[in-house]
């Protein structure tokens, strides 16, 4: 079994500034962090080793930095990390970022999975792992819950959907998109950590993937942010004092007014 | 690309053993919307096998101009590489300008693994969309990082412009009687129609269905200080018949369960009634109520954002202002039954 975990490296709180310009996040000066929901990748990729043997090889597109987030990924276990760094990658939208991350794991040979979690804390658009899906021409299974056993170039999973989940086989090589349920992430640990600190991670630029430059960054991304704003709140409240008994009584009432004239008891 | 030889608005509608889902009737409120501004005409496609003559004018009676019902028994259910292959080739075929889909398990699957394939932009998750003056782009709006602010995008150049709409953010369109429009069945190309994926089982969870199809609905925040108190506000949530929500804080702390969590990182919610208890307002909590038609909000903090969304808010401590609500409201709906 060869693994791949695409892993997003983002900012730590969900204080961030935006560039009012360009409508991207201005990602200097926050903490960085592996993406919390590609730890449920992380470690199920893990355990389908454990079980399968293998190797499971981590994937990050971001700047030089994100180099933090590939080690963190080892220190919890897996075995190695390909960033995917380059000015012209920035301000890449999912459609370009999806293009990117295609490409480069086209340059890392053979797999049998790739699992992504199921969308990054600061993006929150969940596009990017069918989006390789689609680029790669490979089945995919989104909001996976289980992997039930791999077996025969097949894997069976949960697929949670809004009424219960489905029973899919799905043919190997494959993505899966996989939410909280479907395994708790560990730690890293201390002899994980020293691992990381050893392991050299490999650098991929623009150069180095088989992609056209007029569909990289910001300029090749067909989305574009027109503006940012705060939303905004349009009601006017009106405001009960309930401190004593006779002003609970009274709210009370004057709620349970409101309930009828709006028939909604 | 020659943007103008794009035309029309289209929508992917959904179905569930032949019956379209509700929220492809939000998507026509939607489509219908855009479809008007630019003065284009509007289309409903759907996926399925066998869907009843009904169900399809249901989409006509409700806003669409046209359907384009794809059939194949391989469509019943959802997979994702016959219904790309089936949507690329209606979009390279009818070009549309705009094709928007819900933010659900289909459509958050399909419309990447498509939109990338057409090298078309793609927004995720939309609380409004919009025509821009002049350039006719859509404008497309949804919550960004974390839900503290808003961004609204285009797609300049590419098309068809897509989007993800997010479930229950906008009313259902209601059946007008006398609607007319054109209903295509299509069969399905028999090369489209491979799949690596295959269900073989499906499982139901009717429990987690609730909260978002409830009118009403009692949501408690952290206010409630402990697991065992939310005892209060099931009751106050029986007194109503209400479904019960909770803010991420509660769902964390593991006093409800994630189905319940409204919100951002959990459901989007429109009953006719929110009522929030002990809920401070956070701003990724707000995303996914305040389009609810009535709120009414109980903190004991007058500050509290909350009551920014709320019409009516009980400033007290929920305490001593829930037991006598329930009370109140329990008395008021027995006098009605009686």
């Amino acid at each position: 079994m060869r693994i791949i975990v695409p892993i997003k490296q983002v900012p730590e709180t969900n204080a961030v500034k935006m560039d009012e310009k360009t409508g991207t996040m201005i990602r200097e000066d926050v903490e960085a962090i592996v993406n919390p929901l590609d730890l449920y990748a992380i470690e199920i990729a893990i355990r389908v080793r454990q079980q399968e043997g293998g190797e499971v090889v981590g994937v990050s597109m971001g700047p030089p930095k994100a180099e933090s987030a590939l080690k963190e990924a080892i220190a919890m276990g897996i075995d190695s990390g390909v960033l995917v760094s380059d000015k012209a990658f920035a301000g890449s939208d999912t459609w370009s970022t999806s293009y990117v991350l295609s490409a480069a794991i086209r340059r890392m040979g053979r797999f049998d999975l790739i699992i992504c979690g199921e969308r990054a804390t600061d993006g929150d658009t969940g596009q990017v792992g069918p989006g390789i899906a689609g680029l790669l021409d490979l089945p995919a299974a989104t909001y996976v819950s289980r992997i039930d056993k791999i077996s025969n170039g097949y894997c069976r999973v949960h697929r949670l959907v809004e009424d219960g989940y489905e029973v899919l086989d799905v043919e190997l090589p494959a993505v899966l998109t996989v939410v909280k349920e479907v395994a708790e992430p560990r730690l890293p640990t201390l002899r994980g950590k020293q691992k990381a600190r050893k392991t050299n991670i490999e650098v991929l630029s623009a150069g180095d993937l088989d992609v056209d430059a007029a569909r990289l960054g910001l300029n090749g991304s067909p989305t574009r942010v027109v503006k940012i704003f705060r939303p905004k709140v349009a009601r006017e409240c009106r405001m009960l004092e309930a401190g004593d008994e006779a002003a609970i009584e009274k709210a009370a009432e004057q709620v349970v007014e409101f309930l009828r004239e709006r028939e909604l008891i | 690309m020659a943007k103008d030889q794009y035309k029309g608005v289209w929508i992917l509608a959904e179905q569930n053993a032949g019956r379209v889902q509700r929220v492809s009737f939000e998507l026509l409120t939607r489509g219908r919307a855009l479809a008007e501004k630019l003065r284009r005409s509007l289309t409903a496609v759907i996926f399925g096998f066998s869907i009843p003559e009904q169900e399809l004018q249901g989409l006509i009676d409700r806003g669409a101009d046209e359907v384009l019902a794809v059939e194949a028994a391989q469509l019943a259910h959802f997979q994702v590489e016959p219904y790309a292959r089936c949507m690329l080739g209606l979009l390279s075929e009818h070009k549309p300008e705009i094709v928007i889909a819900a933010a659900t398990s289909m459509g958050r699957t399909l419309m990447p693994y498509v939109a990338v394939k057409a090298h078309a932009g793609l927004t995720a998750d939309c609380t409004e969309l919009d025509i821009e003056k002049d350039t006719n782009n859509l404008l497309q709006t949804r919550p960004a990082i974390g839900g503290n602010i808003l961004a609204t995008i285009k797609t300049p150049e590419h098309r068809p412009q897509m989007a993800t709409v997010r479930p229950h953010s906008t009313r259902a369109a209601e059946p007008q009687q006398g609607r007319k429009g054109v209903i295509r069945r299509i069969r399905a190309p028999q090369d489209a129609l491979g799949s690596r994926t295959k269900r073989v089982d499906f499982v139901a969870n009717r429990a987690e269905h609730g909260l978002q199809d409830a009118d009403l609905v009692v949501t408690v925040g952290r206010g409630i200080k402990k697991g065992e108190n939310i005892s209060l506000i099931r009751a106050l949530a029986d007194s109503l018949d209400a479904a019960v929500g909770a803010t991420r804080d509660v769902v964390d702390r593991g006093w409800l369960s994630y189905p319940h969590q409204v919100g951002l990182s959990g459901k989007t919610i429109t009953p006719k009634l929110y009522m929030g208890v002990g809920v401070s307002g956070s701003i990724q909590h707000l995303a996914g109520m305040q389009t609810s038609e009535n709120i009414i909000a109980i903190n004991i903090d007058p500050d509290a954002q909350i009551f920014r969304v709320a019409e009516i808010g009980i400033v007290g401590d929920l305490f001593e202002v829930v037991p006598v609500l329930t009370e109140k409201i329990r008395q008021a709906t027995n006098k009605r039954q009686r």
